[in-house]
């Protein structure tokens, strides 16, 4: 199979914009959850985000497409323009049928829609922009993106909640190796911190109401309870190998070497697994990529803040690596969870870890709960030498993916 | 109301299809909307503000048809007038 290598890397996150602000900030453990500030939200049942402060629209996105894309699709512009200056590369050289962008999208342009609904039912309808009709919807990012660097190849956007990062990326992968494109950008973006999009959020029941930015998100610890929501992401170009070095790839950050997604049964049923199958996704991510659990060197986890949840997680991982088996991580509890960014901003994280041979940190852990006995890397990182990451992320309703990045060689 | 300048259309076209490189600036009455960088959708979200602001409603052929400023302009003139 032709190996999918990542050769650029742009983050949008909120602790930090631009691939090493972000990394600096999460190396020393620096958090980007605050006070939620967007919008007044005194009356939801959500007092803290992580708010990307770092990002105007105004700077980095032209008017004609400001007026026509909401925030979600602006900060992936963003993240392109990081992404492809990063790998050296411009999208002009390359046939446009070569080239593809797919992404991953939670809950499309939420803020946008919010606006124009306003609209309608304080104005009417027809003060509802024409724009609606592109903004919102899931695949806006895409094809904008696709519209602006001309990549006409295969595109598309998967919408698994949280897990999309993984699945897009792990489909980037099958693409490249197909040769359906040689080279796709791909990861995902979201933002969705306006009343409507929290209202929407705060239905999965898994959402954090404290106050305190640090303990609305607590993942595998004793005093988890839910998560707290953010916005940003990250956006990779993707490469086939051969493509890469053909046109003399300035870095190549690791590979893509093995990806599965399952799906969890309905619910209510129990099994050793606790009706979870994210261990199934792990082990057919681990064959995907000819590696066994012991080649492993470091877990990203999927870090619900559910107690129940990360409990399932704990489980897993135990009876894929045996207790405290492998390192594991969850960077995410320095930006809250990103929904359709986030497992793509874990996968940069990753990339930047076996990069530089050290885990970061999970911050806000004082106490692991009974049941999540991991070897979970806290508030400090953790130098090693990294060959191959495991990625989990899950998705609201039962979405599991897992994914497999190795070093360059 | 008064006739309906350049002055008024671009006021709107910023706001409905925003601006770049200042584009709208000196002599673009016979410009194609294409060239001032406003697509089709531009134009339909473009028509409909004038279509609020002045209480008139311009007929669907028509609004797809205007290919330049001055187009539109004589078109919502001709509206007002007839209204």
């Amino acid at each position: 199979m032709t190996a999918a290598v990542v050769t650029g890397i742009g983050v949008v996150a909120p602790n930090g914009v631009g691939t090493e602000n972000y990394w600096r900030s999460v190396l020393a453990g620096r958090s980007g959850v605050r006070p939620l500030t967007r919008f007044d939200a005194g009356g939801y049942p959500v007092r803290v985000a992580g708010e990307v402060t770092e990002f105007d629209a105004a700077e980095h996105v032209p008017s004609r497409l400001r007026v026509q894309t909401d925030r979600w699709t602006q900060l992936a512009f963003h993240a392109a323009d990081m992404a492809l200056t990063d790998a050296g590369a411009d999208p002009s050289e390359f046939p446009e049928y070569d080239m593809a962008v797919l992404t991953s999208s939670s809950s499309g342009g939420t803020e946008f829609g919010q606006h124009e609904i306003e609209r309608l039912w304080s104005q009417g309808s027809r003060y509802v922009t024409a724009y609606q009709s592109i903004a919102w919807f899931y695949a806006a990012t895409t094809g904008q993106l696709s519209i602006r660097h001309g990549m006409r190849g295969p595109c598309g956007v998967v919408c698994t909640e949280q897990a999309g990062g993984l699945d897009a990326t792990g489909r980037t992968r099958r693409l490249l190796a197909d040769g359906g494109a040689r080279f796709v950008l791909t990861g995902g973006t979201d933002a969705s911190l306006c009343p409507y999009g929290v209202t929407a959020q705060s239905a999965n029941g898994l959402l954090s109401d404290s106050d305190d930015p640090d303990r609305g998100f607590q993942p595998f610890a004793a005093t988890a309870g839910g998560y707290v929501p953010g916005e940003g992401g990250a956006i990779l170009v993707a490469e086939s190998a051969e493509a890469a070095e053909a046109r003399g790839a300035e870095r190549v950050y690791g590979r893509i070497t093995g990806y599965a997604a399952t799906f969890d049964p309905r619910p209510g049923g129990r099994d050793a697994d606790g009706g979870s199958r994210l261990r199934k996704a792990a082990e057919q991510a681990l064959a995907d990529a000819g590696l066994e659990p012991a080649e492993i060197d470091v877990v990203f986890a999927d870090a619900s803040g559910d107690p129940e949840r990360d409990r399932l997680e704990s489980m897993a991982l135990d009876r894929l690596f045996g207790p405290r088996g492998v390192p594991v991580t969850a960077p995410k509890t320095m930006t809250g969870r990103l929904y359709g960014g986030g497992a793509a901003l874990d996968v940069a994280t990753a990339l930047l870890s076996i990069r530089d041979g050290v885990i970061p940190p999970t911050i806000n852990v004082p106490a692991l709960a009974p049941g999540c006995d991991l070897d979970l890397v806290r508030d400090e990182p953790r130098p090693a030498s990294l060959r191959n990451a495991l990625i989990l992320a899950r998705g609201h309703g039962g979405f599991n993916a897992a994914l497999v990045i190795s070093r360059a060689h | 109301m008064n006739t309906f300048t350049l002055d008024d259309l671009v006021v709107i076209m910023r706001a409905g299809g925003g601006e770049d490189r200042e584009e709208l600036q000196g002599d673009i009455l016979d410009m194609p909307f294409g060239e001032l960088g406003y697509d089709s959708l531009a134009l339909l979200e473009i028509t409909t503000r004038i279509e609020n602001k002045y209480g008139i409603s311009m007929p669907e052929d028509v609004a797809t048809s205007v290919r330049t400023p001055r187009e539109a302009i004589d078109h919502v003139n001709a509206l007002v007038r007839a209204a």
